[in-house]
């Protein structure tokens, strides 16, 4: 991870599996697969003011927010930072780790403490490469994070509070 | 749709003439949102009694009306208060007006929000902008009664920090009245720690118990039909879920037409609606 870790908890593995089963990505998937997300998981915990990720820097894993608050920034020019949205608990944090050319598109800076589980993208993406079933069950997953999230960006374009 | 409540509603001898009003405060809330404090010339003549929910029309002399939702305590029959967003003719004539003018107000009109029907219920009240104007005199009724409902949450979103209205008022609530305030803007720089999305968002941070709550909207149509589109998704009945519609208004009595919404006149039959009342015509772009 380019990122510090502030701490990072040696969680039993099977303890591990409980935690990821609580988050929503999780949910229902299979033992199999669940024991696959466990071998590449880590739980993590950011202070407010530290950055999970940095714009342009390689996406090698991903996060399930477990509580806390992450603020997405993109830097505008002249305009400074921006933040454009934020996520919490029970949300997907990153999606670039599955994507090429494998790089993160914004900074993520944690503005409420976050605990959250790490994932290793690179790995998942080796092992989605070998095992295509649990290929489609991530791109299923994340299908729906894509949706809500590009369903909430058309709305925040429409600018719906503006006067005219 | 009239709902039963215990408070009593005025009823003008002639609902076009309007009664003659002071404007005693003048508060900017935002740039371009204030709220005016009314009170009627003929003091103590007669109490200012309303619903949460319903509207007055506010008269510039000279200029022309528009139809503005009541935002103060109903239980303060005295004072009356409209949170203004100045976006038109009158809006903006009544934004350039001082302590001491004189204005004419016709009301109150319109359905009012299901009080009484939350009774026992969790009371989920969800505002975009100045939506959360006219859902503001339902705050105070419960606050009122806070024992008689669950759980309150107020989901509200706005453009930008600087648009929210009643901040002071936001931070409050939370800490006065057990009141579960989840604030989002749409946008902001880094000294803003709070939300950063749309309204819809925040259902992903709470947790309704779907069959003990009702829902009470009031925003922007399109943030209304995405809002609705996520209680429904959490299991909310229909018949559980309440939104109140805007439409230019002239008469506020039924007469003129001009805000007709499919078989409806928003100014009679509405501004609330229960979701079943215009399930059928709700979101479509031809109404």
């Amino acid at each position: 991870m380019t990122h510090r870790l502030l701490q990072e908890e040696d969680m039993q593995k099977e303890n591990l599996g409980e935690v990821l089963r609580k988050h929503p990505f999780v949910g229902n998937l299979g033992e199999k697969y669940l024991q696959t997300l466990v071998g590449c998981a880590k739980n993590v915990h950011y202070k407010e003011g530290e950055y999970l990720c940095h714009e342009g820097e390689a996406a090698d894993w991903f996060f399930l927010i477990r509580s806390g608050r992450i603020a997405l920034e993109i830097h505008a020019g002249h305009k400074g930072k921006r933040r454009v949205q934020t996520i919490g608990p029970g949300e997907v944090l990153g999606w670039s780790w599955l994507i090429s050319p494998y790089r993160w598109h914004f900074d993520g800076c944690a503005v409420a403490e976050v605990g959250a589980l790490a994932l290793d993208g690179k790995c998942l993406r080796t092992k989605c490469d070998k095992d295509h079933d649990f290929g489609y069950e991530m791109l299923k997953r994340l299908s729906d994070v894509f949706q809500s999230r590009m369903e909430a960006t058309r709305l925040q374009l429409l600018d719906v509070y503006g006067s005219r | 749709m009239s709902q039963p409540y215990s408070a009593e509603v005025d009823v003008l001898a002639d609902p076009m003439l309007p009664e003659l009003q002071i404007i005693r405060r003048i508060v900017w809330e935002t740039d371009d949102t204030f709220t005016l404090q009314l009170e009627n010339l003929n003091h103590g003549a007669r109490k200012f009694l309303f619903l949460p929910g319903q509207f007055n029309m506010l008269y510039v002399f000279g200029i022309g009306e528009s139809a503005i939702s009541i935002s103060s305590d109903p239980s303060k029959t005295n004072m009356l208060s409209h949170t203004i967003h100045r976006v038109g003719t009158v809006t903006n004539a009544l934004a350039s007006m001082k302590r001491g003018d004189i204005i004419g107000l016709r009301g109150p009109f319109g359905s009012n929000w299901p009080i009484e029907t939350a009774n026992g219920l969790d009371v989920c009240i969800v505002a975009g902008g100045i939506g959360l104007a006219p859902l503001r005199p339902v705050l105070y009724s419960l606050f009122r009664r806070r024992r008689d409902y669950g759980r309150v949450l107020l989901l509200y979103g706005a453009r930008s920090p600087l648009d929210l209205l009643y901040r002071v008022e936001l931070e409050q609530w939370s800490k006065q009245y057990d009141v579960e305030v989840l604030v989002t803007v749409d946008r902001s720089d880094s000294t803003w720690k709070g939300y950063i999305g749309v309204v819809p968002n925040l259902f992903s941070y709470i947790k309704l118990d779907a069959r003990a709550t009702l829902a009470m909207v009031c925003g922007p149509e399109v943030m209304m039909e995405y809002t609705i589109a996520e209680i429904l998704r959490r299991g909310v009945p229909p018949e559980q879920i309440y939104l109140s519609m805007e439409r230019n208004m002239k008469c506020a009595v039924g007469f003129c037409g001009h805000c007709q919404y499919g078989p409806k006149f928003i100014c009679k039959d509405g501004p609330v609606f229960g979701l079943p009342q215009i399930s059928g015509f709700f979101g479509k772009k031809e109404i």
